[in-house]
């Protein structure tokens, strides 16, 4: 009995050794964890500010003289004036940025929608069911999300000339329509792999057939996702320049992309540089503003995509 | 599932446009290659003569060479950033919202003219990135006169856009288990070690992923240097997309221009390949789906 009870003591004693090192070592690691903390904090912040630092700059040239534009590293102006955005707005040009803007939206609108439409569809024909030729037919898919575009481009060309179709919208607004832009079509197959069909199987007793599984139980899962469609496509398409600078060669038509850039090159010899800055400014507005409205997709989006990629 | 011809019809929009929009195409710049057509007359064969111009031609030469040197140091300097930053977001942090955030819109707003536009005034011989090193000591730079500082503003363009695939980094990251980082906690495994033992192994298919897309979009690199240093200095950020651009839509050299993308695709494919091969050597799929 009592020296059962030694035993114990010792143990218990042993223990508190133990535990007494495994303290300060917990206080050492603290510590340093709070160091680390901080420096962790630190390099993030300092990296933020290079990053962001661009497009505040930008934000206050818009409100400076070229002489201030060039010599400040202050990106807050001396003084806040519109005058930049009002003149800059009106070109030198037969048109004003109205113009560019609307015509960027006569390709970007449709462009969204056609993709969405055709992107749900195929991705469903590809997440959902069997068919023959199916393994063939998804490899041929997955290798166009590799394919380099640049090796399509020139036939593309070729073949928009021979139907009559350059200097329209028309070739830049096609990929959408029969979802040939293979990164919205994955990213919602990836998302409908991971949602279970227990619901379609469900609505199949009950006598649904395809399409309005599709419209019914499909559609309402797949709301974040066509929002994350959206917001890319948005994104991409107004920011595209390359398509736009191939296909569209009258001034009445030219989108934003291609008007700004006309706007740095014609400007030879005495430039209001802050109403080219003003311009670029508005030009991006659109996806800050997208981007504040709907952070939560972007991430989403971004996540789904890439990584069972 | 069994098998019926309704999924076909679900894919029908895809399938016509692969047909029409790119495998046409495809095959079609194969065979324009091999042709002078120039868009005025009519095509004729010349066999591989456009591939032999190619490769004697200093342009395009030049052109392979800087896309080369752009792609070798944008694509690892990229990933780099990406991964490290997110490697520091993905701890609980304060205010990750606003980090994320001022990490990311450059990669929304790159692509924009606009940023290009900005990257012209603020690298100017007299613009704000010559008077902030003025004011560390630093005697100004004439960026767009010198070949090796126009080549850097275009590469530090692009990799200041590391935000898409930091995105996805953080994605992969919030993946891997935290008893795994718990564990190694015990052992007194340091942060730094954690990531390179625990960590790197586990998203390694993510880092390939994102290797093979950048690659991928390196090579075919055409607005940043297109829009922000034109292609000089004496052709030192003349892109090989650019050539093919300037042959094709300029001079409608279509033969010519159509040989010049499949040389380039042909390099492409070629190094995505070779990455596959790598990949049972690094790339650790945990299991499959």
């Amino acid at each position: 009995m009592n020296a059962d009870n030694n035993i114990i003591q010792m143990r218990a004693d042993n223990m508190s050794a133990v535990n007494n090192k495994t303290i300060s070592r917990e206080l050492r690691r603290q510590r340093s964890a709070e160091i680390s903390k901080v420096i962790r904090y630190i390099i993030l912040t300092v990296g933020a500010f290079i990053m962001i630092y661009p497009i505040l700059w930008l934000i206050g040239g818009t409100f400076k003289d070229n002489s201030e534009i060039f010599t400040s590293i202050n990106f807050i102006p001396s003084h806040i004036d519109f005058k930049a955005y009002a003149d800059g707005w009106h070109t030198r040009t037969q048109y004003n940025f109205g113009q560019y803007y609307l015509n960027t939206f006569m390709y970007v609108i449709p462009k969204i929608f056609f993709t969405i439409a055709s992107s749900t569809l195929v991705a469903y024909g590809f997440a959902r069911f069997d068919f023959p030729f199916k393994k063939v037919l998804f490899a041929l898919f997955m290798s166009t999300l590799f394919l380099p575009q640049v090796v399509i481009r020139i036939p593309l060309y070729l073949m928009w000339k021979k139907f009559g179709l350059l200097d329209t919208y028309v070739p830049l607004i096609a990929t959408s329509v029969f979802a040939n832009e293979p990164f919205f079509v994955f990213m919602i197959i990836q998302f409908l792999r991971s949602t279970p069909t227990y619901l379609d199987e469900a609505a199949t007793l009950d006598g649904c057939n395809s399409f309005q599984r599709l419209v019914f139980i499909i559609l309402p899962i797949l709301k974040p996702t066509i929002i994350s469609c959206f917001i890319f496509q948005f994104i991409w398409s107004f920011n595209d320049f390359l398509g736009p600078l191939i296909y569209i060669t009258s001034l009445v038509k030219y989108p934003v992309s291609l008007a700004l850039k006309m706007s740095v090159d014609t400007s030879s010899g005495v430039v209001a540089w802050n109403q080219i800055l003003a311009m670029s400014f508005i030009a991006l507005l659109p996806a800050i503003i997208l981007y504040f409205v709907a952070q939560k997709y972007f991430t989403e989006g971004i996540a789904a995509s890439g990584v069972k990629g | 599932m069994k098998k019926s011809k309704v999924g076909l019809l679900y894919i029908l929009p895809w399938l016509i446009g692969f047909i029409f929009l790119t495998a046409y195409p495809f095959l079609n710049a194969l065979v324009t290659s091999f042709t002078d057509y120039n868009l005025i007359g009519s095509a004729h064969f010349v066999g591989i003569k456009n591939y032999l111009t190619l490769f004697s031609e200093k342009d395009f030469i030049k052109s392979l060479n800087n896309t080369f040197l752009y792609t070798l140091l944008t694509v690892p300097l990229q990933l780099a950033f990406s991964l490290l930053v997110a490697f520091i977001l993905n701890f609980e942090l304060k205010g990750i919202r606003f980090y994320r955030t001022a990490y990311y819109i450059p990669s929304i707003l790159g692509g924009n003219v606009a940023v290009a536009v900005l990257w012209r005034f603020m690298f100017q011989q007299n613009g704000v990135v010559n008077y902030i090193l003025g004011s560390i000591g630093i005697a100004p730079v004439s960026w767009f006169s010198r070949p090796v500082g126009a080549m850097t503003i275009v590469i530090l363009l692009k990799i200041w856009q590391f935000g898409s695939s930091m995105l996805i980094f953080l994605a992969a990251l919030k993946n891997v288990p935290k008893e795994l980082y718990e564990a190694a906690d015990v052992d007194g495994a340091k942060k730094f070690r954690q990531f390179f033992t625990i960590t790197m192994p586990l998203i390694t298919p993510t880092i390939f992923f994102n290797l093979v897309m950048q690659l991928n979009n390196a090579f075919q690199e055409f607005n940043g240097p297109y829009l922000v240093t034109g292609n000089g200095p004496l052709n030192a950020t003349y892109m090989t997309s650019m050539f093919i651009y300037d042959n094709a839509f300029k001079y409608y050299r279509m033969g010519y221009a159509s040989a010049a993308s499949w040389v380039l695709f042909g390099i492409i494919v070629f190094i995505t390949l070779i990455l596959f091969g790598t990949q049972n050597k690094w790339v650790f799929y945990s299991d499959e789906g």
